[in-house]
């Protein structure tokens, strides 16, 4: 009786923010949906009409739609290489006993917490900026000609501003991982006279099978919704994923439904990749 | 072969010394026991003579030549871990090939090498599981497997029983025992449990503060503790010790005599005591009585023994069983 109360009781104080959260998710998805499938340009207010899927049509066969996807595939699958192998790296780096490592470690976090477009700008002006970032001196100070990242890699740029945001993330917690492996496991290694190779191959790798599959889900989902970097630094033309795309449809061309269309393929195709990563994660996390 | 011997081993972690000067010499076959209560260094000497710590001075003598200096996996010793330290993603049959694997063996060899250990253990039919599918004995064979597949010089047992539980700690000490007679190796196994130390052991090492304190068969530790320590540490229930007036008339600071060792009288004897608390075990019954001579003391009394609590009783410790020991706790010997 008392655990039934308790049962309603409990249902009835989770409610409200049940309620708040559905419908947070749902107004603007059916909205979404329903301008998708609309002829809404706002250069041509007042003229909605219903076009069934004749804006999906149009976006997706679209040449900018597979520059696009081929830049978010691009993007996410560069940055999870860069992030996952580096990550790896530095943490074995970091679980050394060096002299300052709480200092190293907390500079190694500290990128993770700059914004995506104080990063952005920092990298454009600082860095990458032809004639007065760093890596243009450096290259002039040794004679040759600067690259102007932004205008002839675009795509690169991009990719290494992103893979530095998110390197220290996977350093973050591939370390917690490493310092996690049971120290006697270790001896026993030692024991048996493993190399460092094999021992970082047999015995560190599949240690690190779980926390490497939890990054590649966090990171992709947050990879495959980059904007600021592409946005900040005006590479959305060439370098142009996915979220760009919608952007650009959106509110460069006016184009609403179009946007919408966009968003919506945008959603159900990272639907898919999450269905296959929850699966790869699940049988990950159960072995 | 499996001869190992200790010369003025020392070890410090920076300036507390853990180790002063260890003398130890092991004879091949034998099985060796280091036993003292927490902190007494046995884990840290064990360790030393793996090769997980560096010695800060001495030898370590294996097969005759010294071994201080070698890295773990050249001196050709095996180690049990007290986790078990299996490799938790390797199936039960790479766990006990791995090192065999890593020395660069092939393939056949290895396959029929772990068939072999597997038979022993009686782990044939868990090969191809994982550890976390195995029981707390049965992962516990593995880590034993593991170290007879590499057929060492010696093997070295960390705590291996204490996750286990009571009854099947009992088992495993008997497996242990049988496969030290099958193998015939030397083996050193270190515990805080002076009956695993009693029971399996050739010889006893018992430690105090780094310090081998004496070793003995476990008889002769019993019979002629050297100190008040070993005394004190070997022997369950402990030994009651007594000093002031009563040590006195043995021209000894303390005395000391084992519960096992005091006969009892409700008329007469040499001290008078109450009897405080009794603890029936079935076969026996332990006496927890309260004396004017020495506080109190704990006597054993065979089978069940009537008398309860509040008891007038009467105590005679054994003439030739009492053990004198002088003011620095060192026993004095030819006992009167």
């Amino acid at each position: 009786m008392a655990t039934q109360q308790t049962r309603l009781l409990g249902k009835l104080a989770v409610a409200p923010s049940v309620i708040v959260l559905f419908l947070w998710m749902i107004v603007p998805l059916a909205l979404t949906i329903w301008f998708s499938l609309l002829r809404y340009n706002l250069l041509d207010p007042g003229n909605e009409s219903f076009v069934w899927f004749l804006n999906y049509e149009y976006f997706l066969t679209d040449p900018a739609f597979f520059a696009a996807l081929g830049n978010s595939l691009k993007l996410v699958f560069a940055v999870l290489a860069i992030s996952i192998i580096g990550g790896t790296l530095l943490a074995l780096l970091l679980d050394q006993a060096i002299v300052g490592r709480n200092i190293v470690r907390l500079m190694v976090i500290a990128p993770f917490f700059v914004m995506p477009t104080v990063s952005a700008l920092v990298w454009k002006n600082m860095f990458m900026h032809p004639v007065s970032g760093l890596f243009a001196w450096l290259m002039k100070s040794v004679g040759l000609e600067p690259v102007d990242w932004f205008a002839q890699y675009p795509l690169t740029a991009v990719i290494i501003m992103v893979a530095w945001q998110w390197l220290p993330f996977a350093t973050l917690i591939l370390l917690t991982a490493i310092q996690s492996l049971d120290e006697e496991q270790k001896e026993a290694a030692e024991m048996d006279g493993t190399p460092p190779l094999s021992y970082f191959y047999y015995i560190v790798l599949p240690h690190l099978a779980r926390p490497i599959t939890v990054v590649i889900l966090i990171e992709t989902i947050f990879l495959l919704n980059v904007f600021a970097e592409i946005y900040v630094t005006g590479t959305g033309g060439p370098a142009g994923n996915l979220p760009y795309l919608v952007y650009f449809q959106g509110l460069l061309n006016f184009d609403v439904g179009g946007a919408s269309a966009g968003g919506i393929v945008a959603v159900v195709l990272a639907n898919i990749v999450a269905f296959f990563l929850i699966r790869m994660i699940g049988r990950n996390l159960e072995g | 072969m499996g001869t190992i011997v200790l010369k003025d081993v020392q070890k410090r972690f920076g300036d507390v010394t853990i180790i002063p000067n260890a003398n130890l010499a092991i004879k091949n076959g034998e099985f060796v026991v280091f036993v003292g209560p927490s902190g007494c260094g046995k884990s840290t000497l064990l360790r030393l003579i793996a090769g997980l710590e560096d010695v800060s001075g001495g030898e370590i003598i294996i097969d005759g030549s010294d071994a201080a200096q070698l890295p773990p996996a050249k001196r050709g010793l095996s180690m049990v871990f007290q986790s078990y330290a299996l490799y938790p993603h390797m199936s039960v049959r790479n766990n006990i090939a791995f090192g065999l694997k890593m020395a660069g063996m092939p393939k056949p060899e290895i396959e029929a090498k772990v068939a072999k250990a597997a038979q022993t253990l009686n782990l044939t039919d868990y090969l191809d599981r994982k550890p976390r599918q195995l029981s707390g004995g049965q992962r516990q064979r593995v880590a034993i497997g593991r170290a007879i597949v590499r057929q060492p010089k010696a093997f070295l047992f960390d705590e291996p029983l204490s996750n286990l539980d009571a009854a099947l700690r009992v088992q495993m000490r008997l497996e242990i025992m049988q496969l030290h007679q099958t193998l015939g190796a030397t083996m050193i196994y270190v515990t805080h449990d002076q009956v695993e130390a009693m029971t399996m052991a050739d010889r006893i090492v018992v430690l105090n503060k780094g310090n081998v304190e004496q070793v003995g068969s476990p008889l002769e530790l019993y019979n002629n503790p050297d100190s008040l320590f070993v005394a004190g540490f070997i022997g369950s229930p402990k030994m009651n010790f007594v000093s002031g007036e009563v040590a006195g008339q043995y021209q000894a600071q303390t005395i000391g005599v084992r519960p096992e060792h005091i006969a009892l009288s409700s008329q007469s004897g040499a001290w008078e005591g109450t009897i405080a608390l009794a603890e029936h075990l079935g076969a026996d019954t332990f006496l927890h009585i309260d004396t004017k001579v020495g506080g109190r003391l704990t006597v054993r009394a065979a089978g069940e023994y009537d008398q309860g609590p509040g008891a007038k009783i009467w105590l005679t410790p054994e003439k030739n069983r009492i053990h004198r020991f002088d003011q620095n706790g060192r026993a004095i010997k030819n006992a009167a």
